[in-house]
């Protein structure tokens, strides 16, 4: 398979479309929680009652459209081999605790890999929604509406009290977990971070570094996501995220701003060295790879890379990812052989650049 | 920054936890995060595992023993989970456990959604009907508050009516379909 081919198959179609602030904010994700009113929950560990819950999904949902989300495809886990799976997770598809449950779990995956059902993970339902850039409102009415689509035809566990009833009582109420994930290059150089953390956490926000494999974060990016689901509207849930995401917007820009002043030539140097990392290494590890890949995302958005797609920072993070690197190379890899491979399709994508 | 839990990783998850009015900051590492059940994968949902292993004696308003041994045989009648288990794994077995560990669960709620116990978000419209009405007379009763401390007796008029017209609407039990 060529790379051009490898790669169209290997990022969601969803990924590669602009939004908006997306210098910033990679991707704006929503989730909902739902359950059956008449089963038990997943955690529960009646697999024959989620054995149904699986067949009643696929009966009525499999091959379905709704609205702009075309032909939802039924993938269950029993169906598929242990690296199929790991790459479903790596592209953010499925969860791995889904990827263990062999006989009950499966997901219901649109086209373009926007929305995604994990069908008996911890809840019966797990209703996700992707947009690329700064889009929570427009994937909380695209995840509500999908919602509605589902709620026609099944009765879920509610309470008038308590809301949508989830098998943790940290999802109880709405259910939703609204979340963006942010590039703070700058942030991060002038050790701002360090400082914001506690500032979005005490509003009631969840922060983590990403990609970090038991280690910081890797390439700059942060998920931001509200930690509380009860006793706020959905609405309002959204929109209190929103406001702090705006304002680490604009913190991230004016130190960008900060950091082209103050460092100039220093900046552009390392940025330059850091392409030149990734177009000339042959072999390179996970962290040096992320932190090259973020340098040249930074420099795409401050204007002194061109000629480069805005999406490689997103695309190679998952490329590069292990169950990628292996289903490149069609064979499974030691953690070396993954270095050399990482560094050959990391060229080998640059070079589609020109 | 170093994790809490391990000493060893660089600590990449990190909230605040409210504890009795109290904020703590938590800063875990990726996989102490994992281990902890304080957020699944790509899912970062905080579990409450800890609230619920160790850190509260939630039943101060019951008296100690009498609760200690209605906390041991009580039980959900329809899925068998049982308050120690889902006190253990912070999961529960079925919708019914809400109801079957009622008495258990405000505190435990306030705990973790920072004093909220009551939703207020989306209702499937086959609960709706009543339900929906509800709501609406209440936002209008406060839209009618409002309008009156602005002097704005027109429109409150019409909201007033609006309400009468709810409330007759819900008296007959008439459900609707919202
Ligand atoms: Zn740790
Ligand atoms: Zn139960």
């Amino acid at each position: 398979m060529s790379l051009q081919n490898f790669i169209n198959d290997a990022i969601s179609p969803w990924l590669n479309t602009e939004g908006i602030d997306n210098d910033i904010v990679l991707s704006s994700r929503v989730r909902l929680a739902r359950n059956f009113e008449q089963v038990p929950f997943p955690t529960s560990g009646a697999n024959e009652a989620l054995v149904k819950v699986l067949e009643y999904m696929e009966q009525e949902f499999d091959d379905q459209s709704y609205n702009d989300l075309k032909q939802f495809q039924m993938i269950k886990m029993n169906d598929l081999k242990p690296v199929e799976k790991r790459v479903l997770v790596e592209k953010h598809l499925i969860s791995p605790s889904l990827a263990e449950k062999d006989h009950t779990g499966a997901a219901l995956i649109s086209k373009n890999e926007q929305a995604s059902v994990m069908i008996n993970e911890e809840d019966h339902l797990r209703i996700q929604l992707y947009f690329p850039g700064f889009e929570l409102t427009k994937a909380l009415e695209q995840a509500q509406e999908l919602d509605d689509w589902f709620e026609d035809k099944i009765q879920y566990a509610f309470d008038e009290q308590r809301g949508y009833l989830t098998s943790c009582p940290t999802n109880v109420g709405t259910g939703l977990r609204a979340s963006v994930m942010m590039h703070l290059p700058a942030l991060s150089m002038t050790n701002q971070i360090n400082n914001l953390i506690p500032e979005i956490n005490k509003l009631g926000l969840v922060v983590r570094g990403i990609y970090g494999e038991g280690s910081e974060a890797l390439g700059q990016l942060y998920q931001i996501s509200n930690q509380m689901t009860l006793g706020k509207s959905e609405e309002d849930i959204v929109e209190d995220l929103k406001s702090v995401v705006k304002q680490v917007i604009e913190n991230e820009r004016r130190a960008r701003e900060w950091i082209m002043e103050q460092l100039g030539i220093q900046l552009e140097d390392r940025i330059f060295r850091s392409y030149g990392i990734l177009a000339n290494s042959r072999i390179i590890q996970s962290k040096e790879a992320a932190k090259c890949l973020s340098d040249v995302r930074l420099g795409i958005d401050l204007g002194l890379l061109e000629n480069i797609s805005k999406t490689i920072l997103n695309e190679l993070m998952v490329l590069t990812q292990p169950a990628f690197l292996q289903q490149y190379a069609k064979k499974t890899l030691s953690p070396n052989e993954r270095d050399v491979f990482r560094a050959n399709l990391i060229r080998e994508r640059l070079q589609l650049e020109h | 920054m170093e994790c809490q839990r391990c000493h060893q990783n660089e600590a990449t998850v990190h909230y605040t936890q409210v504890v009795n009015g109290q904020k703590t900051e938590i800063h875990l590492c990726e996989k102490c995060a994992e281990h902890e059940g304080y957020m699944d994968f790509n899912d970062d949902s905080l579990s409450i595992h800890q609230l619920l292993t160790s850190m509260f004696p939630f039943d101060q308003n019951v008296s100690q023993q009498q609760s200690f041994q209605a906390q041991q045989t009580l039980k959900c009648d329809r899925c068998g989970t049982t308050y120690q288990q889902f006190r253990k794994m912070g999961k529960f077995g079925c919708s019914q456990c809400y109801a079957s560990f009622e008495s258990y669960l405000t505190p435990i709620f306030k705990r973790v959604h920072s004093g909220n116990t009551k939703h207020v978000g989306k209702i499937p419209k086959r609960v709706g009907g009543k339900l929906h009405k509800q709501r609406e007379l209440e936002q209008l009763q406060e839209k009618l508050q409002q309008l009156i401390h602005d002097e704005a007796f027109e429109e409150a008029a019409q909201v007033r009516d609006e309400i009468r017209t709810l409330k007759e609407e819900l008296n007959k039990g008439k459900d609707g379909d919202a």
